[in-house]
Order: C-alpha cells, then structure tokens, then sequence
C-alpha cells in the first residue's frame, strides 16, 4: 500500500501549556490525506484549522504525535524543510507574497522553491516569456505588468499571484487557508475558480480552510468539520455531495452546546 | 568666498564617498532588515583597526583593506548567529556584538590611537598605479575623491547585482516577509547570516578608507556611526523615494554626500564639532520626520 500524501497520527498541540490561560487547540488528531484529494475544512473560531494548517506548514510544531508527508515523518522539520513538497497560502494577501518585490521577482523565488540559491541572475534567460505564459490564463492583466510592484495589486491580484507562486514549481501539498476571506465576494469567485483549475490542472493534493459552508460544500471531494481541536466530521464522495448547509448548521449545533444563535449567523453568514 | 566654497564642495565629496560604503552597509541591515543593526558600532572601527595595524606591520594596502572587509563580515555573522541560534532579539545581538568588539579592536590595536601618516594607503597606491601610464599625478584631494569614487562605483554596481541573484532576491524577501520565504524553502537563518555579512563587511571597508585618509584609526572612531549611516539612508530615501534596488543605492550614496555637506555646514556656521552628535541627531529627526510632510503629489 502506498502511504497517504499526508497523515497526521494523534497530533495534539497547546498554547499557553501549564498556564491557566492554556488553550488546546489540537487535540490527538488523526488524518489521512490520499493524493489527489481536495478536503475542505470548517468550523468555528478557535475550532483548531489553523493550527492543523501550520503543524503541516511548520510554524507550529505539535507537542505530541506525528505528522508525515508522503510517508516521511516531518513533524519537527523547520518551514523551510518541506516546502519543496508544500505551497501555503494564508488569509492576508500581505503574507503569501513580497509587497515590496516586483511581480517578477516574487515568481522567480517561487520558481526556486525548495532548491539551493545561489548567484545566478534571478530573472534570466526566457524567465519572462515563462511567467506571462503562467500569468495569461488568469485573466487579470498580470502579464503585462511584470515590473510592478506586487504592493499596487488589489487583494484579489495578489490572492491569484500567491496561487501561482504556491503551485508554480512541484509542490504536490496546497495549504489554504482562508485565502478567500479578505476578498469581496465576486473576486473571491474568480480566485476560487483559479484555485480549483490549478488543483485540477497539477494533480494536487489540498487541504482549504473556509468560513463560507457553500463554499465548502461546493468544492472537493471531502469535507472535515472541527470543533475544539477535534475533528468532529469527516463525510467524502456522494456523502459529501448530498450535504446541505441546514445539515452542516444542524451538525454543528449537535457537537457544540453553546451560543447556538451566535454561532448560526457565523456559519450562515 | 569661491575659494572657501570649493574647499566645503571638495570636502563634501571626499568623505560623502569614503562614508559612502557605511551607508551602503547601513542600506542592507536598516532598509532591507529594517531593524538598526547597532554592529555597525563596533565593525567600522574594526576595520579601521584591522587595517591599520596591518599597514603598520607592512602589508600591501589593499590587502590591508580587504582584511578590514573580511573582519567586518566576521563581526556580523557573529550577531546573526546570536540572534538566529540563541534567539536573541536583533537589536540586543548587535548590542552585544559592538560592546565585545570595543575590546576586540584595542587588542587588534594594542592601544587607543595608530596614526598611519607614514604609512601606504589605497589612494596613494592607486596614483601610483596610474603613474605608472604616465600621468604623473601627485596625490590630493582629487584623487582620493576619484579613487574612492571608483571604488564605489564598484561596489554599488555589486550590490545591485547581488540583489538581483537568487540569493539575493531570498536575502530581501527574508526582510520583508520572513514567513514567506521560508514558505518557499529559504533557511531564513542562513540568509540573515549573509546580509549582515555583507552589511557590515561594507562598514568595515568605509572604517579602513576613512582611517588612511584621515591619518589614524582611533578606538573611538565608531562612536555614533550607525546614526549616521541611517541618517544618510533616510535622507537619499527622502529625495528619490522607493523605487527599486538601484535607486536605493544610490540614494544611500547621495544621502551620505548630503549628510557631509549639512555636517560641514553646521560647522561653517559657527557650531563646534563637540556639537557635532546633536547636528547627526537632528538631522536624523529631520529625515525620519520629512516624508510624513511630504505633499501627496511627490510620493
């Protein structure tokens, strides 16, 4: 049998350990990711989806389980270790591109992922030619302005660049999360559109966080929902087409006991 | 008047191009790190001290002076390896880094003051160099402003090259945003290590040039240089705005040049140079404060 692209085995991780305040948000995990799946993840803040997003990416490293990516245990490697294999992209436009950096300059790192860098001329040879190849298909004019600063792009651009940048050179793992959020929601459709080409296109393997159940839903091929570091639902395939928002709301107040009201406007939202 | 003129605009780019490095160093720590790298502190009189007790033991110049620049380098992988592996803030690093280092160069020294008046320097060197095609040339103020014009020139011209590589590129971004770099499999430690390698490498080499030049390394010659570096890197930053890797460079060359001629300004006007510390922190104020006022249109 061939490993899953991604597991995680009994991962839990808390902040604020041996403080009063301590929060645990992973609580002994266990995941399997088979390659090629697009999972979709929901649950309410606090539910434990960024934490498991960055026990993935690096930038939290679990207290206790393990977590393998294609079979090899990564659990303690640094960022920087992975992200061969791994493409992340975050919430904030701000943190998955370089706002001071050209357009350009910003594919030319990407397109080095997870190689040794040395004194060669970032931008050489057809480099050019290649990125507006790569940027065409969009369909947002980022071809033709290769020499902006990624700082002058709207949300939406710079969401749609980081994609690129998170897929362009064989990472085989894409990591949203929340990549829509901070778009309005005709942009976000596009970007969401570009987002499901790319996985499609490169057979990629992804794990997306949304806050939006349709979205969820809609996109994918599993489903997960947390609560309180616990993955509380996991459905696939028909299962997973056959679901409806009113019975994600209706699962959701089943695992939780509080603030149900609160929470209805947060999930339908 | 004409005369006094030309020997303030002579003065003015004479030591703009010495301190003309400095600011360059001062450009990858303050602008690229964004973070006052307080190394600087120790590793421009490191070099003036390496340099100097160099050449007072008979060695070539500029082997002299690149041993300024390799120390200076040393200096700063010191203070990035403080504050990658020890996870020390960056600004204690350098704290820590510069107060070892004042000890460090009066060893280097063996004493407070070596004065160099007799001793070879790269300016007189490279006259003689050029001499030897004829010209016959005799060292002054106009040669040093051109042989230290050169080897600016060339320096800038490395960095902007520099900061176009792969590498270069990882060593901006790693300043910029770190989590993303690393996302794309830079280890962020290792570029910290080559920028403040590369930063302070360039302020040793301004503490070895402006030492031949002014005839001594002095154990006190760092005292307040950092301020100066970021002062000048505000003020170019302050004229030609942000607008890519070349502009910077030579903003923070331009800046230095300003920051000179305000300096010897100030002392024209009748301030004294034990006034000279409150002039630099005005005119830091000044930098830091004019872009605020800056009119919409020119931004």
């Amino acid at each position: 049998m061939t490993p899953a692209m991604l597991a995680l085995e009994r991962v839990s991780k808390s902040f604020l350990r041996g403080t009063p305040n301590e929060v645990r948000a992973l609580r002994d995990v266990d995941l399997a990711v088979a390659a090629g799946d697009f999972v979709t993840v929901i649950g309410s803040n606090g539910a434990g989806k960024s934490t498991m997003i960055k026990a993935v990416a690096g930038f939290a490293i679990p207290d206790e389980g393990r977590i393998l990516l294609e079979g090899r245990d990564i659990t303690r490697r640094p960022p920087w270790r992975r992200a061969a294999t791994i493409g992340r992209i975050a919430q904030d436009p701000n943190e998955s591109t370089c706002a001071g950096m050209t357009i350009e300059e910003n594919l030319a790192m990407a397109e080095r992922r997870g190689r040794p860098r040395g004194l060669r001329l970032a931008i050489r040879g057809d480099a050019r030619r290649r990125f507006r190849d790569a940027l065409a298909p969009i369909g947002l004019g980022l071809e033709d302005r290769l020499a902006s600063r990624v700082g002058l792009l709207s949300g939406g651009q710079r969401q749609a660049l980081a994609l690129l940048m998170a897929t362009l050179s064989g990472s085989r793992l894409l990591l949203l999360d929340e990549h829509l959020a901070a778009l309005d929601p005709k942009t976000a459709e596009t970007v969401m559109r570009l987002t499901d080409r790319l996985i499609a296109e490169r057979r990629l393997t992804a794990l997306m966080i949304t806050h939006n159940m349709q979205d969820a839903i809609r996109w994918g091929n599993r489903l997960l929902m947390m609560h309180g570091g616990r993955i509380v639902l996991d459905v696939g395939g028909a299962e997973k087409a056959a679901l409806t928002v009113q019975m994600l709301v209706d699962k959701f107040h089943a695992v939780s006991h509080a603030e149900m009201v609160e929470d209805r406007v947060l999930l339908t939202a | 008047m004409v005369a006094q003129l030309q020997a303030l605009g002579l003065n003015m780019l004479e030591q703009g191009f010495l301190f003309g490095f400095l600011g360059l160093g001062v450009l990858i720590t303050f602008r690229f790190f964004r973070f006052p790298d307080l190394t600087a502190e120790g590793s421009y009189p490191l070099g003036g001290a390496v340099a100097a007790a160099l050449l007072v033991s008979g060695v070539h110049p500029v082997a002299a002076t690149l041993s300024a620049a390799l120390a200076g380098a040393g200096a700063g992988m010191v203070t990035a390896l403080i504050h990658t592996k020890l996870k020390i803030n960056n600004i204690v690093a350098g704290i820590v880094v510069m107060t070892a280092l004042y000890s460090v160069n009066l060893r280097i020294m063996g004493r407070a003051n070596i004065p160099l008046l007799r001793e070879p320097t790269v300016f007189g060197e490279a006259v003689g160099w050029l001499n030897g095609f004829g010209l016959g040339w005799r060292e002054n103020v106009y040669t040093t402003i051109l042989v230290a014009f050169v080897l600016l020139v060339a320096a800038g011209a490395l960095l902007v090259w520099f900061f176009s590589t792969d590498l270069g590129l990882a060593v901006r971004a790693t300043g910029q945003n770190e989590p993303m770099i690393l996302s794309l499999g830079v280890d962020t430690d290792r570029t910290k290590m080559v920028g403040l390698a590369l930063s302070n490498a360039f302020i040793a080499v301004s503490g070895a040039l402006v030492a031949q030049n002014h005839g001594f390394a002095d154990i006190g010659m760092g005292i307040g240089i950092l301020v100066t570096g970021a002062a000048a890197v505000l003020i170019g930053e302050a004229i030609f705005g942000d607008r890519g890797i070349l502009t910077w460079v030579v903003a923070a060359v331009v800046g230095v040049v300003i920051y000179r001629l305000l300096v010897a300004l100030a002392l024209r006007v009748g301030l004294e140079p034990v006034d000279l510390r409150l002039v630099t922190a005005a005119l830091l104020l000044m930098a830091l404060a004019v872009p605020r006022f800056r009119p919409r249109l020119l931004r």
